[in-house]
């Protein structure tokens, strides 16, 4: 198989990696929509090696040391190219779900890099805080910023959907360390996360367990009755945030299956309720995340208003569209180019 | 001896839940019914009562086998399988230490009726690559298999087990062996390939044809899933004729299993005794001899076959 990929130093900065880690450089391929991997040994490659290797541990909530405004700006700057990375991911697969990953994108990346206490090295830690990405379809905004992280090396990105590959079209904890859950069928994630608080509970509370659930998925019958029995466990160590971004296959949500009064609902299961008005604005996240931790007695739900689409103007404008079509490859150079001119990035990078 | 695999279940897990403290029980309002209560009373703490949110339960058990537990999810067996979907992605597809508990397994339910009967069960989750399916067949067996899950094995698995009391078939130097098929007779006429609360309705109708002359053998298969391909084969390289009895649809159960081994490997007749149709109330034995799964229908469906 072709391998085209060239080494440079990492223009994303990884701050954890780079900091924490002493690293500064990562992989990143070039002439992407050619890029191959041998995806037929990933598997294998994954468990020989990991890129990076440390002990320490990720996840900043309890770092004294942290300027949050400094974190916030440089997520700032990592998110156009997260959403690069995620629609030139689409485009090589071929098929899969830009909505509801770019609207997903900002809400993943604050959970990693401001919450989650993670070994990037031992993605089994039992201490390890447990992120469950219950709405599947979107882990294209888990895997780049697993790739960021270190979980697996950045031109597995491209294996994405691929015979072989560890990036399943939906989530799959059999085959990717650092998954913790397999999902994609919609409606089971919060259950999993509830029998995870049970655990960390009995274990003497140990680690909190983060649940990022769709708007559309909320119509399940199961989340409701986990909504009724978390609220009975009194799983404060349990927080679920929505990416309420309003769309869904068949149309708008509100169209298909309407969810409103979703805040009345969740706080008559006995649930702490946050709105975030904004979820692609870090300090909105932020604030909501550190007010979930200091609840007692009762888990929380965060409400995060997002536009599906997020960052790509023809998406945006056309959410429903764009739940389960992978831009053309034509698509998505115009796409990289809106990103990154709106960032205020080179433009040359995004044309081949 | 007689006694409901139930029973021994229920008491089994409770003993052992005193030394291995990562044992966690979930159940969905039928602890008393599925025995599962005797855990629950002795350890309240690692009990979770999930009130009637089967599909729940099976999320929630799959998320404290992430965390390191050895999860038991408890309920009629027609209600904790027929949430299909939980069971193939959160359990299985997650590779979740958690067996499924289905108690009050096929029509030995008796009156409640149909809708309280596991009747598709076994054929239904058979077909997860990862999932063992152990159907014991007396209070003994039932035993040993909890401790095999509790102690030895990881992973999904389906325990189906009887509401109604059944007669122990083995004595008690018994050792179950997971994934062998257990001969408990020998015979070269015809073999009967049963399971669960059939086992010891084959054996009588075993002994009842070997005093018409008839060589029946009986095998228990208190694993169905995976089968014993091996024995299946050594079996038809022996006998003519294999007559497989369940407590089950026989589409898809037991007999559905040894077809596809037999048509695999060595090409022998095969009578399915089973249910052919939904089920209806009934007390458990009539239940069985109507549908010809007690020790006289399994005899009659066996001279049947001998004489096509």
């Amino acid at each position: 198989m072709e391998v085209q990929c060239a080494y440079h130093p990492l223009s994303l900065g990884n701050r954890v990696l780079s900091e924490v880690l002493g690293v500064t450089e990562m992989p990143r391929s070039e002439g992407r929509f050619h890029a191959r991997t041998d995806i037929g040994n990933s598997l294998a490659l994954i468990s020989e090696a990991t890129p990076v290797q440390s002990q320490a541990i990720i996840g900043h909530s309890e770092g004294e040391s942290m300027d949050r405004e400094a974190l916030i700006h440089e997520l700032e700057s990592k998110a156009p190219k997260y959403r690069v990375d995620i629609v030139e991911m689409l485009a090589e697969a071929g098929s899969g779900h830009p909505g509801g990953s770019l609207s997903a994108i900002d809400l993943v990346s604050a959970l990693y890099h401001y919450k989650l206490r993670l070994k990037v090295d031992d993605p089994q830690w039992a201490d390890r805080d447990r992120f469950v990405f219950s709405k599947g379809h979107g882990v294209p905004a888990q895997y780049v910023v697993m790739a960021d992280l270190g979980y697996f090396e950045r031109e597995k990105l491209w294996t994405l959907r691929k015979l072989g590959s560890p990036l399943q079209g939906h989530p799959c904890a059999r085959w990717l360390p650092g998954i913790e859950a397999s999902t994609g069928s919609l409606g089971q994630g919060l259950s999993i996360a509830q029998g995870m608080a049970l655990a960390s509970r009995l274990d003497g509370d140990k680690y909190r367990i983060y649940c990022l659930m769709g708007d559309g998925e909320t119509q399940e019958g199961q989340v409701w009755e986990a909504a009724m029995s978390c609220a009975k466990y009194r799983l404060d160590s349990i927080t679920a945030i929505v990416d309420y971004n309003k769309a869904q296959i068949d149309g708008l949500t509100k169209d298909v299956m309407d969810l409103e009064p979703l805040a009345d609902k969740w706080r008559s299961f006995g649930w702490h309720v946050i709105t975030v008005d904004d979820g692609h604005d870090y300090r909105q996240i932020f604030d909501a995340l550190d007010e979930a931790e200091q609840v007692k007695g009762r888990p929380t739900y965060i409400i995060a208003h997002t536009i599906k689409g997020k960052g790509v103007s023809f998406m945006e404008s056309s959410p429903v569209s764009w739940h389960g079509v992978a831009p053309t490859k034509e698509e998505a150079e115009r796409a990289i180019l809106g990103i990154r001119r709106k960032a205020g990035l080179p433009l040359e990078e995004a044309v081949r | 001896m007689s006694r409901a695999t139930r029973d021994a279940f229920g008491e089994t897990l409770a003993r052992l839940g005193a030394d291995e403290p990562n044992i966690v029980v979930l159940d969905a309002d039928l602890s008393e019914s599925t025995r599962s209560s005797k855990f629950a009373h002795a350890f309240p703490d690692r009990f979770f009562e999930m009130g009637i949110q089967e599909a729940n339960m099976l999320g929630t058990a799959a998320g404290l086998a992430n965390g390191g537990k050895i999860a038991f999810c408890c309920s009629f067996s027609c209600f904790v399988t027929t949430r299909f979907d939980q069971i193939r992605v959160s359990v299985a597809y997650n590779d979740a230490n958690v067996t499924i508990v289905g108690t009050h397994a096929g029509c030995g339910v008796g009156p409640d009726g149909y809708t309280q009967m596991s009747l598709e069960d076994v054929a239904m989750l058979r077909t997860l690559p990862n999932m063992l399916v152990l159907q014991p067949a007396d209070d003994l067996e039932s035993e040993q298999a909890v401790e095999y899950l509790v102690k030895e094995y990881t992973g999904p698995a389906f325990l189906r087990l009887t509401r109604q009391k059944v007669p122990r078939v083995h004595d008690d130097s018994y050792r179950f062996q997971p994934g062998k098929a257990d001969q408990l007779r020998e015979g070269t006429d015809l073999v009967f390939c049963a399971s669960g609360a059939t086992v010891h309705g084959a054996l009588e109708a075993a002994n009842r044809l070997s005093d018409e002359g008839v060589s029946a053998g009986v095998v228990n298969f208190h694993t169905i899933s995976p089968l014993d391909r091996e024995a299946v084969a050594q079996l038809a390289a022996k006998v003519p004729l294999f007559v497989s009895v369940e407590d089950h649809s026989v589409t898809g159960g037991l007999g559905a299993a040894i077809a596809e081994v037999l048509a695999e490997t060595t090409p022998r007749r095969l009578h399915r005794v089973g249910l052919r149709d939904f089920g209806e109330s009934g007390s458990p034995e009539d239940l069985y001899a109507k549908y010809h799964i007690d020790g006289p229908g399994i005899y009659l469906e066996a001279k049947q076959a001998l004489e096509r």
